[in-house]
């Protein structure tokens, strides 16, 4: 009990670390290598308006999405949108964005080190224990848990009940045919990027409560999400959560029982398994 | 074999013999730069062997390249250095075999980003399992020069190369081309893909094993962090991709301008060297996406054209 | 090849607004002298670098430019620093040392930043005869490397002492009481440092009379420490031992005072003597012990902590920056000694001894320092030295005595 509940936890972390990735490959079909980037820039902008005045980061949260948002339709739309236009296949898009993105992360983290300079940063923001059925969690955990099930929630909500998350939902699913029925694909494709980058950058000022950062560490949690967005299944929001808190609940029951030194070996095992068995993910589509 | 055939032959052979006369001139600093360059001449060439007909972008040298690193540094106190290279190579095949199996049916993207996770993989058993064993640190002091490494890496290329030409002719490499071309076609007129391809993966598998066993003398102390770093594998890729990986020395004219491009803005502007780097990163996928091997063809074609019109 | 100006220019400037033009006349007839430095800017050590490294640096340059440059037979000639950014990759190393040696014909060069990065630069140090004053590399392998490669000198201690000191004091701490039992849970990262600690901390145990109750690695970067903390908690420990990293010993101390984990001595190692440890933790890192320490009381690291946040507006922090610091002031000595024939200057080094920061230093026949801190302790918001192979001014350790949250 005590295991699935800090697996859930971690879980949490993982969803918030992969959503945004989500929408970013599954909608706009850009395999984002600089997600990370974002997401530790999304951490240390919590973590310089936590230092310079105090302010909770779930507060920044309101400065740090619409920040990114625009930076991220910004950077849809000079570098991205070419290479769609570019693209005669699915297939060189993807290596095409896989190259420009892993350029964008360079340039990301050439950025964050002159702005914030190399060094690690971490505060401690309510790094309390809460009690529950006998057993410590540390609250800013919980806090972020709670957090990733607010923005899953909503981009759920979202997705299935309103009319642009309806048509999000059809470029995901054949961009072809919605291109047909009157779906300006390129602009809902931007707000998608754009969208996920402001999930990304939020999730990085929720981590931030409790994970130390520096410059150089996106590339960890770009790795992280890009495992749990395939073992989800692209494009669709339900695989991710699944995903995710199936990954902390799995590293966090082989690091209890096991040995925690094989935590990441018993995830890419997962991760092999279920694209063995399900090669689409656990709730993807099979690409025709 | 064509005369034509022979020509390239004596060529490369003359090419070759002028590289490895580069320890002689006794400078340090372009041996150093040279070494790099036949560093990823070797691990870009082998790349581009698999992915350039299969069209799989793999992430995975990485991996391979820590595994013959570690073999050198696991064996070092037991086995002689010789038997250890030749044993990184074989581990590295075996690997790449076993991935290729597991992974190669799937579509191009999760081969990606599998192999992306390999290095990390790997890097943890290996860690875990000298954990457990209680092996302490490991050190490869041996009396290998940079000269040797460097003689050692022009000779990997000159086999390389060779295997290259060799797959090329061979019904291998028509089956491969095939299977670029349209896997389908390929699978109805009778050839077993999976075979073809876990063969070929084999190759880069197997380079890029020894080509980190022959550099494990020149790191000396080996420690996960350095030997597995994920850059190496981005590195290569982009390396083969701004060549141009469908023709076989297409990797070597992307390796070494980037080789010099990479040494120039190191030097130049160190406290940018990512943000440059990644700039030049995106201009080459903005500028170059066919990379040199399409300019060069590009510009041929223009001037037959133009001869054609006058 | 650019050479870095910034550095000169800083200096010009301070030099003038100080002094006027007379000093600056006198400075500007010799030529400055090169002095080359590699270290990681950018990859998994950049964060570490950026700690104990680069600001020493800087603060060294600035203060010999101000006192108007070093004295090399009679002249006083300032100093320019190129640094070079080895992005964490050895094989970088190798080639920005190269071009140091040849291209910017430095005359000197700054040891490189972690061991393996300092053992990979080592054929190229020896190569073209440059001595390599190394701080953070730490090995036990020191009598080969230094047979090897003999102008290769360590100053920040080997592994095996780092492990024996902790075991020492836990003995100590056992043997006055304020152990009540012989119970460790000993967790380390899986990286190289992590495991060769680990390795030789647990004979050095099992010696001692103690018993290792819990005994685990876990993954480089691995922040989600909850199990291993749980684990470690469940086995009941008098003492918890952590081979720790910088990311990780952050994440192991929250998840410590998360769980209650309720011990009489808590050690994590690399960074637990960061002032950004101090200032996350406040008050609850009181108590936690760690790789290295310092004698903070000393004048001369006082004058020296002061001088680094004037200069580069972070605290130092309490172990490999003085260190650092140290093993320029020795190079300026050795220069100052014997000017800049290389040669020369490493036959100085393995005899004289030298003032520094941390007090008086000199080198055994292995080029190595015998004299430095082993394991401090965070004592009333300063990290202690409590534990040395003969610095003066250990503090003497204390009990952790909860989490007083």
């Amino acid at each position: 009990m005590d295991i699935f509940l800090t697996g859930l936890l971690l879980g949490g972390t993982y969803a918030l670390i992969a959503m945004g990735l989500n929408l970013q490959y599954g909608v706009a079909r850009i395999m984002n290598l600089a997600n990370g980037e974002m997401l530790v820039a999304g951490g240390f902008c919590a973590f310089w308006f936590y230092t310079a005045g105090q302010v909770s980061p779930f507060l920044t949260v309101a400065i740090v999405a619409p920040l990114a948002f625009a930076a991220n339709w910004l950077i849809y739309q000079v570098m991205l949108r070419p290479l769609v236009k570019r693209a005669k296949t699915r297939g060189q898009l993807e290596s095409d964005s896989i190259l420009a993105t892993f350029g964008l992360s360079f340039v990301a983290v050439g950025l964050m080190l002159a702005v914030f300079g190399g060094d690690y940063f971490n505060y401690s923001y309510l790094s309390r224990p809460v009690t529950f059925a006998g057993e410590n969690y540390g609250l800013n955990r919980v806090a972020a848990f709670c957090g990733a099930v607010v923005i899953c929630g909503l981009l759920y909500l979202w997705l299935n009940q309103s009319r642009a998350g309806l048509s999000m939902r059809a470029i995901a699913t054949a961009p072809a045919s919605a291109r047909l029925v009157g779906i300006s694909v390129g602009h809902l494709a931007a707000i998608a990027f754009a969208l996920g980058g402001a999930v990304t950058a939020t999730g990085g000022a929720l981590i931030s409560t409790f994970l130390t950062l520096d410059a150089s560490t996106g590339v960890m949690f770009t790795l992280k999400a890009l495992i749990i967005v395939i073992m989800g299944g692209v494009g669709d929001v339900r695989g991710t959560i699944v995903a995710a808190l199936l990954l902390g609940v799995v590293e966090t029951l082989v690091a209890s029982l096991i040995d925690p030194g094989l935590t990441l070996a018993a995830a890419y095992t997962l991760f092999i398994l279920i694209l063995l068995f399900r090669p689409q993910g656990l709730f993807g589509r099979r690409q025709t | 074999m064509t005369a034509a055939e022979i020509r390239t032959l004596i060529l490369a052979a003359l090419a070759l013999g002028v590289a490895a006369l580069l320890p002689l001139t006794g400078s340090g600093y372009w041996l150093g730069l040279g070494l790099n360059i036949a560093m990823f001449t070797v691990l870009a060439t082998s790349w581009a062997l698999f992915s350039g007909p299969t069209h799989y972008i793999s992430l995975a040298t990485a991996a391979f390249f820590g595994l013959g690193t570690y073999t050198v540094g696991l064996g070092f106190e037991t086995l002689p250095y010789w038997s250890l290279v030749a044993l990184a190579g074989i581990l590295g095949a075996v690997l790449a075999a076993l991935v290729g199996l597991a992974t190669l049916r799937l579509s191009g993207v999760y081969f990606v980003i599998f192999t992306l996770g390999l290095a990390e993989l790997v890097r943890q058993v290996i860690t875990w399992a000298q954990n457990m064993s209680g092996q302490k640190g490991l050190y490869v002091l041996t009396d290998i020069t940079e000269d040797h490494i460097y003689w050692q890496l022009v000779g990997l290329a000159a086999l390389v190369y060779l295997v290259g030409w060799l797959i090329g002719r061979s019904r291998l490499g028509f089956a491969l081309r095939i299977i670029g071309d349209d896997e389908e076609v390929a699978r109805h007129s009778g050839i077993d893909t999976a075979r073809a391809k876990v063969l070929l993966f084999m190759v880069p598998g197997a380079v890029a094993a020894i080509t980190g066993a022959m550099l494990a003398p020149r790191y000396v102390y080996i420690e996960p962090a350095l030997a597995f770093t994920p850059m190496l594998s981005f590195q290569v890729v982009i390396m083969a991709l701004l060549g141009g990986a469908g023709r076989l020395w297409g990797p070597l004219v992307g390796v070494i301008p980037f080789a010099i491009l990479w040494e120039t803005i190191s030097s130049t502007f160190p406290n940018q060297t990512m943000l440059l780097l990644g700039v030049s990163f995106l201009v080459i996928v903005y500028v170059l996406p066919k990379g040199f091997v399409g300019l060069i063809d590009t510009v041929r074609r223009r001037l037959s054209n133009r001869e054609g019109w006058t | 090849m650019k050479r870095r100006t910034t550095l000169k220019m800083t200096a010009a400037l301070a030099l003038s607004s100080m002094f006027g033009g007379a000093a600056l006349a006198g400075s500007h007839s010799a030529d400055p002298i090169v002095i080359g430095a590699v270290a990681p800017k950018t990859g998994p050590l950049a964060g570490g670098a950026a700690v104990t490294h680069w600001p020493n640096i800087r603060l060294w340059a600035e203060q010999v430019n101000a006192r108007g440059g070093l004295n090399v037979d009679g002249t006083m000639r300032m100093v320019e620093i190129i640094e070079y950014d080895d992005q964490t990759n050895p094989g970088e190393t190798i080639k920005a040392v190269q071009r140091l040696a040849t291209q910017d014909e430095a005359d000197f060069i700054i040891a490189p930043f972690a061991t393996g990065l300092n053992i990979a630069a080592a054929p190229i140090f020896a190569r073209y005869g440059y001595p390599q004053i190394s701080v953070s590399n730490i090995t036990d392998q020191v009598e080969d490397l230094a047979s090897k490669f003999p102008n290769m000198f360590f100053t920040l201690g080997s592994t095996s002492a780092f492990a024996s000191d902790v075991v020492r004091i836990l003995s100590e701490m056992r043997d006055a009481g304020q152990l009540t039992g012989n119970r460790i849970a000993m967790v380390n990262v899986a990286d190289a440092f992590g495991i060769e600690l680990a390795a030789a901390a647990r004979p050095l145990f099992k010696e001692a009379g103690f018993e290792i109750v819990y005994d685990t690695s876990y993954p480089l970067g691995t922040q989600d420490l909850s199990p291993v903390v749980k684990a470690a908690k469940d086995a009941a420990p008098n003492a918890f031992v952590a081979w720790s990293y910088p990311p990780d010993t952050f994440g192991l101390t929250e998840q410590a005072i998360i769980e209650d984990l309720q011990v009489e001595a808590y050690y994590t190692a690399v960074a637990t003597c960061f002032p950004a440890f101090g200032a996350r933790f406040g008050a609850q890192a009181e108590g936690i012990l760690g790789a290295g320490g310092v004698n903070p009381d000393s004048e001369a690291f006082k004058e020296y902590a002061a001088a680094h946040e004037a200069a580069t507006g972070a605290k130092p922090d309490y172990w490999a920056s003085a260190t650092t610091y140290a093993s320029l002031q020795i190079l300026e000595q050795a220069i100052e000694a014997v000017g800049l024939d290389r040669e020369a200057v490493s036959a100085h080094l393995k005899e004289a001894t030298f003032t520094t920061v941390l007090g008086d230093i000199s080198f055994n026949e292995n080029n190595f320092n015998e004299a430095f801190w082993t394991v401090g302790q965070w004592q009333d918001g300063v990290f202690r030295g409590v534990a040395e192979t003969g610095r003066e001014g250990a503090s003497s350790v204390r009990v952790k005595s909860g989490w007083g949250s």
